[in-house]
């Protein structure tokens, strides 16, 4: 059944659901924005935009991975642990020059992806235990690596991307806008995205309609470990150090919450892009504003918990269907 | 053991799948059914003799005393986890909740004495499970995303009630609290005894085969009268009290309600589970087998501080995460053929 036909059929409450689902995410960005703008005299500085777009980005970047991942009924454990990858991987080789350390810290977080991604489509590993175990082992081999302290990163343009401008905007907000519009055209406007979908929908259905799935999944995962990569150089030039062993904690738990706060379900066969930006700018504004009514730490940990279920709670009407 | 996957195996068989094989097993696949339930056994047994003959410092009865002692209390975890998996589910939520069960302690031997330190713990663990399972089974949301909020919750509970964390309750010198964690034989015995309950309510209780027909195919047991929500709320009040319960003896172990502590845990009791031969899936499992896991994930670290040490424990995620990595391709591979077959 298509969306269309079935909005005919239901119910008005449930047509509110749906509204609300599809386009509640955005509802809160805006409403977050016009609260703190209405309450705090500085929420619209430059600087302080600024402050909020180096939080937002890594994240948003791991999280545009995680939807692709996700949207293949599949998750990723691995994202934080390849940030510290890619963490330690930047000083080790600048001195070959930093595109050279830029393209092994990528091509590390793509390693990470096609092991990930053959264990869950020639294996059959279920994602999660794939990469669980990813997410173990990683973290340790970075750290092995780069040694138990954290290493000075000084070079230009590895800090530049982290803390730069270009045309009077972060350099990383531009990485971000090249990566939401990749995606959204590879999501909406491929064959690869249909096929995406398809897979995420029923494996062994597109298994049998001659997809190649094994190719799809090992593509989703890889694009993940890659995008995942990119947010641990831009932390690095961020932060001006490399530090494997804290870098990217946690990080698997808040892009997964973008994503599903974003409208794309746990269940597969859809992504949303643009949800997905809105999700992880929402976490951030929620966290922004909390701090800006010394909110405790512990207080934003408890509301984001009931903003996931809250989010899940909304979007389960539609599964259910 | 035998006797779990037997169950796991007749009530797949609701679906039509594994009816025929089970009866007219050869002896390659009883081979590949012993890998599967006790391969991690087998692999523990391996590294064990290996450990003792090879490495120097490793066969000690310190040593071995520090290895069983420090993995007691979180051996709990991968207990209750065992169980939950066993039903299909995940519980992303126990090492959060493992560090609020020694934060209410710590806060509860000076808000009323021995009693509210281990009764508040106990109680916050059923309730955290309880309102989680009841959105699992009632509100049908995915478990891996309720625990997940249940992670951050318990997290941001402890941090509240610890002034963020920079307030730590160190249990009073005299109080009659530090005697349930104290010595080594104590933490010891807890986790034997508590392994041997979970054993026999797993293979010998409707409460444990129910979990097995749950695992197996839900659909199934909801029409065999199986009562579906009950038995998954209990299953996540079970997991919590556990956690929260394992907490509590490791604040009267360390005389203190850490705050930092738990980080990860969730991840090393999935970890230890899966390698003890529980699928993820659900439907299949056995306690033994994760007290195998657990050992061996305990062993590898050991052995790996002892020699390793300049590396710390990242040297011994790497290799837990390899065997993991490892162990479950294989038990997949396996279970593939299994059903092939």
């Amino acid at each position: 059944m298509t969306d269309v036909a079935r909005r005919r059929e239901a119910p008005d409450k449930d047509r509110v659901l749906t509204l609300l689902q599809d386009y509640g995410v955005y509802a809160a960005v805006v409403l977050l924005v016009a609260i703190d703008t209405a309450v705090g005299s500085n929420f619209l500085s430059v600087s302080n935009l600024r402050v909020q777009i180096f939080a937002a980005v890594p994240i948003l970047i791991v999280a545009l991975g995680m939807a692709l991942v996700i949207g293949t009924e599949g998750i990723d454990l691995s994202v934080g642990a390849v940030i510290a990858l890619a963490a330690a991987v930047i000083p080790l080789y600048l001195g070959y020059g930093v595109w050279v350390s830029i393209a092994i810290a990528l091509a590390a977080g793509a390693v990470s992806g096609v092991i990930a991604g053959g264990l869950v489509a020639f294996g059959r590993v279920q994602p999660i235990v794939a990469t669980l175990a990813l997410m173990i082992g990683l973290r340790g081999f970075a750290v092995i690596l780069n040694g138990a302290t954290a290493k000075t990163v000084t070079n230009s343009t590895v800090v530049n991307l982290g803390v730069g401008d270009l045309l009077g905007v972060p350099q990383m907000a531009w990485v971000a806008a090249v990566l939401v519009a990749v995606v959204a055209f590879l999501v909406h406007r491929t064959t690869f995205g249909r096929q995406l979908r398809a897979v995420g929908d029923n494996r062994a259905a597109s298994a049998l309609a001659g997809l190649p799935v094994r190719r799809v999944l090992i593509i989703v995962y890889v694009v993940s470990g890659v995008f995942a990569a990119i947010a641990g150089i831009l932390i690095v030039g961020y932060g001006g150090y490399a530090d494997p062993a804290n870098y990217g904690l946690n990080y698997e738990l808040s892009a997964i919450t973008a994503v599903v706060v974003g409208g794309t379900p746990l269940t597969g066969g859809k992504v949303r892009v643009l949800g997905t930006v809105a999700g992880a700018v929402f976490m951030q504004l929620i966290s922004a504003t909390l701090i800006q009514h010394n909110i405790k730490a512990s207080y934003e940990q408890i509301v984001e918990a009931a903003i996931i279920i809250g989010a899940v709670y909304a979007a389960r009407g539609r599964a259910g269907r | 053991m035998s006797t779990p996957n037997a169950i796991g195996t007749a009530t797949t068989a609701l679906d039509g799948g594994e009816t025929a094989k089970s009866s007219g097993a050869g002896r390659g696949e009883r081979l590949a059914a012993f890998v599967q339930d006790q391969g991690g056994l087998t692999v523990l047994v391996i590294v064990f003799i290996a450990a003792c003959i090879f490495s120097n410092g490793f066969a000690s009865t310190n040593n071995f005393e520090s290895i069983l002692v420090g993995n007691a209390y979180t051996s709990l975890l991968a207990l209750g986890m065992t169980f939950v998996i066993i039903t299909g589910g995940i519980d992303l939520s126990v090492g959060s909740v493992f560090a609020l069960g020694g934060v209410l302690a710590g806060w509860g031997t000076h808000h009323g004495g021995t009693p509210v330190a281990v009764l508040l713990p106990l109680a916050a663990g059923l309730a955290i499970g309880a309102v989680q399972g009841l959105l699992i089974a009632r509100a049908r949301l995915a478990p891996f995303i309720v625990t997940l909020a249940g992670l951050l919750f318990a997290r941001g509970l402890l941090q509240a009630i610890s002034n963020e964390g920079s307030t730590t309750y160190q249990v009073p010198k005299h109080s009659s609290f530090t005697a349930l964690g104290d010595g080594t034989l104590r933490p010891i015995l807890t986790a034997v005894v508590l392994f041997i309950v979970g054993a026999v309510l797993l293979v010998r209780t409707r409460f444990g085969q129910a979990l097995f027909a749950l695992g197996g195919n839900q659909n199934a047991a909801t029409l065999m009268g199986l009562p579906v929500v009950r038995t998954k709320v209990l299953v996540y009040m079970l997991s919590g009290l556990l956690a929260c319960g394992a907490g509590m003896l490791n604040a009267s172990r360390l005389g203190s309600g850490v705050t930092n502590l738990g980080v990860g845990y969730e991840l090393t009791a999935i970890a230890a589970v899966i390698i003890g031969g529980t699928l993820l899936t659900g439907g299949a499992g056995s306690v033994t087998g994760t007290a195998a896991g657990v050992l061996l994930l305990a062993v590898i670290t050991n052995l790996i501080g002892v020699h390793l040490s300049k590396y710390g424990s990242s040297a011994s995620d790497l290799v837990n995460g390899a065997f993991l990595a490892v162990v479950v391709l294989i038990q997949t591979l396996i279970s593939r053929r299994r059903l092939l077959a």
